[in-house]
């Protein structure tokens, strides 16, 4: 909400200086976003009067103007607005003149024409943010005289970010409230004096849904003055608030609210048939918005009809049908209690947002609509003239809201807050916010004014007395609380230690979103995702994604496009599966490599990445949890992934991730140059582990035997190995691959493989004899199980 | 027969002549070889007489060891100058850059997510997370904000058909946690949120971490100092915070915390205050016995300060050039 400095200090002016003021109120809880000076560096701007206006000869879009600025002569103005015609009162700039945006205006010739000056719309002289021409100021306004005088500029306006629990404080009034409340200023006088009966015409009302309307005040003005303009004082007001001036009974309705925070409707009583009845609208029922839109209720909206329907949303916004034109000459004021339940979320379900469905839905004073419709009279009759018939204010009392009495505990204050503050300081607040405050023996009985409708607990006063008191205040103390010691488990990896191995891998981390294209999810996982959004922001970000891939490879395309060739990424985050209401969230370990093996570099051929690369990349992740016989790479189909280049990770039986190329369609469809091979693993089961047991040390020396056997190519090397190990378990350290040959010298279809076998006893040293009886288990098994021979 | 000390002084002077190893085992030969000249000189011995043998055998004994010695010094010289010729050969370029990998980094975002972990595991926080879809009571029935509460609609919620959505804060965490741990409770719980809103200083979504302190006696000026010196030393400086009263239906009072940063300008951190006694009450906890507070910090907020970065969505592109440089 915007408010201008001078119009809180009508209603409260503590001796401060306007930053100052600012910075109180943003420590009252009433952020200030930004302070606008009106009116800074424009004094030398003078009222003109536009006496003449005819076409400029070379240039449709231009005038040529005589322009009289109190000087004494016409002086000549080429002008390019379009709604420059004689007679108008304008902000003039003489040449000289220095304008907010730095321009210093000279005597200038405009398609050959001399101007002398310039004719100025509200952004040019820092009064506005768009312009439709240059400002046309009431006719009242004396020429050469200086604009700041005549709008009573310059002034600060707040730009004030306030929080929706202060619905109270959406008005003037409000604000000087909590600065009154702060400062220990004065507040002025909120009583308004009544304004008399001069007529007896009344508008009926009846209240026949007092739940959704339990008040209604309201009065007819008639024969008001249609010529009537209203005065700088309430326009430009209205326009420091951000609002623009329409006409006096439009915007003495707004200038009512913007003071005094209660929305005001004003119809057309002319047009207005038989008694006006608030209820809740029938669904289906159509009405005609001053928008001129069209809306269809529904049956949870209360509206205000008279006999023709409904004539306007309760809160929201008045009907066409009834509305007041630049004719009517009798209006009927409105000013309604709108319970905040019965306005909550309304204006949203009709994608509408006005300042009185903001108003209502924080909440209005119950007590302040007779208030408003006096102060809108006396302002209409004072502006515009015409007679007032008697007040109407009907309210049917056990529908409007109640307040109880809080207590106020001493100690529960000081205990939560963590000081203790003086008695007669807490009264002094309390009674500061127009609270009546009681003393008992351990606190205070507390009345809330009918407007604080956001204190309805103890908390919400022992909120009230810290933010007056000043958060700056309290002081800062360190609670001493006795933690039990926490354990460190060793029953999983720490995500961490993840990041820090892929890291050292030369993988660079990513966070890709959640939600991706819903194309995308079916693409890498071959379903439709059960989880869309019903309101995403983009069809892009429309389903959670059940892999961190299609973000990952997305992010690598990206970067590809970017000249980024060696491309390698990690991510650690959810997944997510299965249909809404039983879904489950999968913590995961992704990564992606693409480009050369290793950076480039002196010394080494650049290769390109390949499976086996990034298996070890996968095994250095495993190896932080898993052991390395509960661990197997089974080749898998997947979805995404060129089939004979894809795995499944096996721990036991569970599979706990995939690993593989990405199948070159997609990678196509990325525009992807290279080859991509892709990871991805379920933190969890990756993860769980137990603390290591450690077995002793042989002190025998091991021997090392090799050999190659000649297999089918179709044998895994996993197979073949647990076949080596299995034949003598006990003494078979280890077993590695040390090369594979095909080709030349062993027929097709088969392949040679080097194995070495390191052997060991606990107890004894071991003899030749002892390895010649492993080595011939050991072919056995192959031979047996592969039909392995053994290569000369 | 020339005298022995002759041959001495002759044998020394060659092996000092001597300049390559190969030279120097035939001066080596030439005098101790099997048929070398001292050597020769012991297998005259019997010639000689019975009572002279013995002193003669120990002279040109002596002699031997003169000469071995003389050559063990020369041999090890020559060696010396021969390692010192390699090694001069043997230079390398050490300005060439080493081979292998390189090495990665972590996402800014993790990195700040890591620290504030840290700082709050050391002061003996738990760490703790929950579902990124919730449903509607956690996410805000819990908290104190029931249907058509005005603060819904600042919330800018992404919803499933059937009303479950995207937790828009890391609030739910301290329903559940409460639940399920009960009281006294102090721990943290960072994570994705998710807000239905992307322009420049907004991505739908981002990363909070929530903190949550409960027990007999937390008082308002214990969440102060918590949070000073979390940002003390989250920042690993002094830093001047202002709260400033605002509104979170979770707790009252609320606040607001700004720092003031560059020229003196505040910048809003963090949203806390003293947990809402409905929230305690709806997790089941006594409001008149326990007193709490709470807070939630932006980590993409303390991220752009930390590291200076002027733009939210830089973070979500992923542009390894920018992501370099946190390694």
């Amino acid at each position: 909400m915007k408010i201008a400095e001078s119009w809180l200090r009508e209603w409260v002016s503590p001796d401060l200086d306007t930053e100052t003021l600012g910075h109180q109120l943003t420590m009252l809880g009433h952020e200030v976003d930004g302070i606008e000076f009106d009116g800074d560096g424009i004094a030398d701007i003078v009222i003109a009067e536009v006496v003449s206006v005819s076409k400029h000869p070379d240039a449709d879009k231009l005038s040529l103007c005589k322009v009289d600025d109190g000087s004494g002569e016409l002086i000549d103005v080429v002008c390019g607005a379009p709604n420059v015609v004689q007679g108008m009162k304008a902000p003039f700039a003489r040449p000289g003149v220095k304008l907010p945006s730095g321009l210093k205006l000279r005597k200038a010739k405009i398609r050959g024409v001399a101007s002398y000056g310039m004719l100025c719309s509200a952004v040019e002289i820092g009064l506005g943010n768009e312009s439709d021409g240059i400002v046309s100021l009431p006719l009242d306004a004396k020429v050469g005289s200086a604009l700041i005088e005549f709008l009573n500029l310059p002034d600060a306006i707040f730009d004030l970010d306030l929080t929706p629990n202060r619905g109270d404080c959406f008005s003037v009034l409000g604000i000087a409230r909590d600065i009154s409340a702060l400062t220990g200023t004065d507040l002025k006088d909120s009583s308004v004096i009544a304004v008399a009966a001069t007529i007896e015409d009344i508008q009926p009302v009846e209240l026949v849904e007092p739940a959704g309307c339990p008040r209604f005040a309201g009065r007819v003005v008639r024969g008001i003055d249609t010529t009537a303009r209203s005065p700088v004082w309430i326009t430009e007001q209205l326009r420091r608030s951000g609002l623009r001036a329409i006409s006096p009974v439009v915007d003495i309705t707004n200038f009512v609210m913007l003071e005094l925070g209660q929305p005001l409707h004003a119809y057309d009583f002319s047009l207005l048939q038989g008694p006006i009845r608030p209820r809740m609208a029938k669904a289906g029922e159509n009405v005609t918005l001053l928008d001129e839109k069209i809306v269809e209720l529904n049956d949870h909206t209360m509206v205000v009809t008279d006999d023709s329907g409904p004539i306007g949303i309760a809160g929201i916004m008045g009907g066409l049908t009834t509305a007041v034109t630049d004719n009517t000459t009798d209006v009927f004021f409105e000013a309604a209690f709108w319970p905040q339940d019965v306005m909550a979320g309304r204006a949203r379900t009709y994608g509408m947002h006005t300042d009185a469905s903001m108003r209502f839905e924080r909440g209005v004073d119950p007590a302040g609509q007779v208030r408003a419709i006096e102060r809108a009279t006396e302002l209409l009759i004072e502006v515009a003239g015409g007679a007032a018939g008697p007040l109407c204010d009907e309210s049917v009392a056990e529908f409007m809201p109640t307040r109880s009495d809080i207590t106020l505990r001493r100690d529960r204050l000081n205990r939560l807050l963590g000081v203790t503050i003086d008695d007669a300081e807490v009264e002094k607040i309390l009674s500061g916010l127009t609270m009546a405050v009681v003393a008992i023996s351990d606190g205070w009985t507390v009345s809330p004014p009918s407007h604080r409708f956001d204190i309805a607990i103890e908390a919400d006063l022992i909120e009230e007395v810290a933010r007056i008191h000043g958060y700056d205040s309290i002081p800062e103390t360190t609670s001493f609380s006795q933690v039990p010691l926490q354990t460190v488990t060793e029953s999983k990896v720490d995500l961490e230690q993840v990041a820090t191995t892929l890291i050292a891998r030369d993988y660079q981390e990513v966070v890709t979103y959640s939600f991706i294209n819903a194309d995308a999810h079916r693409v890498f996982t071959g379903i439709d995702s059960e989880l869309v959004l019903s309101n995403p922001i983009s069809l892009e970000m429309s389903v959670m994604r059940a892999s961190l891939w299609p973000g990952m490879v997305a992010a690598a395309a990206s970067n590809n496009a970017r000249q980024q060739d060696r491309i390698r990424l990690f991510e650690i985050s959810k997944s997510f599966h299965g249909k809404v209401a039983e879904h489950t969230e999968v913590v995961r370990i992704a990564g992606l490599v693409t480009g050369p093996s290793q950076p480039e570099q002196w010394g080494a051929t650049s290769e390109a990445v390949d499976f086996f690369d990034i298996k070890a990349d996968v095994e250095a992740i495993l190896t932080l949890a898993c052991s390395d016989d509960e661990i197997s790479f089974h080749a898998a189909e997947h979805q995404a992934l060129q089939l004979g280049q894809s795995a499944e990770v096996i721990r036991g039986e569970v599979v706990i991730g995939i690993i593989g190329k990405l199948h070159p369609r997609i990678a196509k469809t990325y525009d992807l140059k290279r080859a991509m091979y892709l990871f991805e693993f379920d933190a969890e089961k990756t993860l769980a582990t137990t603390a290591p047991i450690a077995t002793s040390i042989s002190k025998f020396p091991a021997i090392r035997r090799d050999i190659s056997v000649i297999v089918d190519d179709g044998v895994s090397v996993d197979e073949l190995l647990a076949a080596v190990t299995a034949s003598s378990p006990t003494l078979i350290q280890s077993v590695r691959i040390f090369d594979i040959y095909k080709g030349a010298g062993i027929e097709a279809g088969r392949k040679s493989i080097a194995i070495g076998l390191i052997l060991q006893e606990t107890s004894r040293t071991l003899t030749d004899d002892d390895a010649d009886e492993v080595m011939d288990a050991a072919l056995k098994n192959l031979h047996d199980q592969f039909k392995g021979e053994l290569r000369d | 027969m020339q005298a022995l000390s002759k041959l001495i002084t002759q044998a020394t002077s060659e092996i000092s002549a001597v300049t390559d190893l190969a030279a120097l085992d035939a001066v080596r030969v030439t005098y101790l070889g099997k048929r070398g000249k001292l050597t020769a000189r012991l297998k005259t011995l019997g010639q000689l007489p019975a009572e002279e043998r013995s002193t003669a055998g120990q002279e040109i004994n002596k002699a031997k060891k003169d000469v071995q010695e003389c050559l063990n010094e020369r041999r090890a010289a020559l060696e010396n100058t021969a390692l010192e010729a390699k090694l001069a050969a043997d230079l390398v370029d050490v300005s060439l850059p080493g081979r292998g990998q390189s090495i990665g980094g972590r996402h800014p975002v993790s990195r700040t997510q890591s620290r504030i972990e840290r700082i709050f595991t050391n002061a003996g926080f738990g760490v703790r997370s929950g579902p990124e879809i919730e449903d509607d009571f956690h996410n805000f029935t819990a908290l104190n904000i029931p249907e058509n509460h005005p603060a819904r609609a600042m919330h800018d919620t992404f919803y499933f058909p059937g009303g479950n959505l995207l937790r828009t804060h890391t609030s739910p965490v301290q329903i559940r946690s409460i639940v399920e741990e009960g009281v006294p409770i102090q721990i943290i719980a960072p994570g994705r949120v998710y807000r239905n809103d992307s322009d420049q200083t907004h991505t739908p979504m981002f990363h909070q971490v929530e903190g949550l302190v409960i027990d007999e006696n937390i008082s308002f000026a214990n969440l102060k100092a918590t949070l000073h010196q979390f940002v003390e030393a989250f920042f690993e400086r002094k830093v001047e915070l202002r709260f400033r009263p605002s509104y979170f239906p979770f707790t009252e009072p609320s606040a607001e915390v700004d720092v003031r940063w560059g020229e003196g300008k505040w910048l809003e951190i963090l949203g806390c205050g003293m947990v809402h006694p409905n929230v305690l009450e709806s997790a089941g906890i006594d409001p008149e016995k326990y007193t709490g507070y709470a807070f939630g910090i932006g980590i993409e907020r303390l991220a752009m300060l930390r590291y200076d970065v002027p733009d939210l969505r830089t973070f979500f592109e992923n542009d390894l050039r920018f992501l370099r440089q946190f390694r």
